[in-house]
């Protein structure tokens, strides 16, 4: 029973975890966001060589587990485990995400570039203003599917020596010596809550920026 | 240009060594994808058919094991079931947990799947006397499983990349070997960069032929499509 005094005393030092994997999640996505809208836009409106380099940068991204990309970028590159996890998981993530974006792209009526092009806008000033906007919108339900994948694979960092939550309950574990079941346990509700939350948070954007008269993914 | 040939020279010392671990990783993943079959297969059927129980049980384990990572998952049973006394050696642990992990995605899978068969189908078969279970082995299932396949591909390929967190608890799959080797020789970035192609031939052979088995098994006029 004593063990819930300990991690009571040790609740703040897995609270810092949970930031850190928190941070570790903003910055892959965010940079999953940027690279996945690129790699989208010239798979969808790239020429025949532009879209194929496209489409094969994100086949071999997807191809290769998210350990081995960890560990490629850990060893390749100089910077501290968190930036090179942020880089290595956010870059993978990009590769997922085009593939979400590039659907919702393609769902958009082709009238909707036409109808931009004939009132002079530039290709790209149609992508931007025109497309992308509906798109995004379209993309909100499966991008929670890759949202929830990823704030799980943030747990991969731990390899690297990023000292997020799991290698903070790691240490508690270690020095409390068997109670690996209930630490584990409690660590996983945390990913639940973690998860669960960030889920209603993107539905609950998803009502608010739904366009009234456009289809909704249902 | 040096570094060029050093680098396939490095691939040729340490392929047999990286292959050992490859067979490992596949059977890792045969294992795991055959038992999340059956064991998804069995909570897809208890989510669309069963009773209250049943539904309330099956739903309950798939949203905690969906709902959390694999590496923990992997962690419990392995650093974790000792506490109770069962002890696993590495590779039957990382199989377990797969399997489970496994199952629980398979299990929405099939769902999905057994859901789009039209309700019209077990109304017929109900109609001319079958029972709920003849309808299901029958009829739901090979036309769910069927439409199953492209998700079902996917999971395999998923469960293929992620046997590579085995060598997180010590499993002797071809992670765990090329750290070894990446150890031996300090040169861990080829190693690893040699490491990604195994997986992209592999995952890219895999596609290509769980293509050519989805053309196979498909029934014309019964296809997976919106």
């Amino acid at each position: 029973m004593e063990i819930f005094g300990v991690l009571a005393g040790e609740a703040p030092y897995l609270f810092k975890g949970l930031l850190i994997t928190i941070e570790l999640l903003i910055g892959l996505l965010s940079v999953g966001l940027i690279g996945g809208l690129f790699l989208a836009v010239l798979e969808v409106y790239g020429g025949t060589v532009a879209s194929k380099i496209a489409m094969l940068i994100q086949r071999g991204l997807r191809a290769v587990p998210a350990l081995v990309l960890l560990f490629l970028s850990y060893y390749a590159l100089d910077f501290p485990p968190l930036v090179t996890s942020i880089l290595a998981l956010g870059l993978r993530s990009s590769a997922y995400q085009s593939q979400i974006f590039r659907g919702a792209i393609q769902s958009i009526k082709s009238g909707q570039m036409m109808a931009a092009r004939s009132m002079g806008m530039t290709r790209i000033q149609g992508i931007w203003h025109v497309v992308i906007p509906q798109a995004i919108r379209l993309a909100i339900g499966p991008w929670s599917n890759e949202f929830a994948s990823e704030t799980k694979d943030t747990s991969l960092a731990y390899v690297v020596g990023v000292v997020e939550i799991m290698r903070r309950s790691r240490y508690i574990i270690s020095y409390t010596y068997g109670n690996a079941l209930l630490i584990y346990g409690i660590v996983a509700l945390v990913y639940l809550i973690l998860t669960r939350t960030g889920n209603a948070f993107l539905y609950w954007l998803e009502d608010r920026l739904w366009v009234p008269g456009f289809e909704r993914r249902s | 240009m040096s570094e060029l040939i050093e680098f396939f020279q490095l691939a040729w010392e340490i392929g047999p060594r990286l292959l050992d671990g490859t067979v490992v990783t596949l059977e890792l993943t045969a294992i795991c994808i055959s038992s999340g079959f059956i064991i998804g297969l069995a909570l897809s059927l208890g989510r669309v058919y069963g009773n209250k129980l049943v539904y309330g049980v099956t739903t309950t384990f798939v949203e905690l094991v969906r709902g959390t990572p694999l590496l923990v998952q992997l962690f419990i049973i392995y650093y974790g079931l000792p506490d109770v006394g069962i002890l696993l050696n590495p590779l039957l642990a990382a199989g377990i947990a797969l399997g489970i992990n496994t199952s629980a995605y398979q299990a929405e899978y099939f769902r999905g799947a057994i859901q789009s068969v039209s309700a019209g189908q077990m109304t017929a078969a109900r109609s001319i006397g079958m029972t709920r279970f003849g309808a299901i082995k029958s009829i739901i299932l090979p036309q769910a499983l069927r439409l199953a396949i492209p998700s079902w591909s996917n999971e395999l390929i998923y469960m293929l990349k992620y046997t590579s967190l085995a060598f997180t608890v010590g499993a002797p799959e071809l992670m765990a070997k090329a750290k070894i080797i990446a150890a031996r020789n300090f040169r861990y970035l080829e190693v690893f960069i040699i490491v990604a192609f195994i997986y992209i031939i592999i995952v890219t052979g895999f596609t290509k032929v769980l293509d050519i088995v989805e053309e196979r098994v498909k029934i014309p006029g019964l296809e997976s499509g919106k």
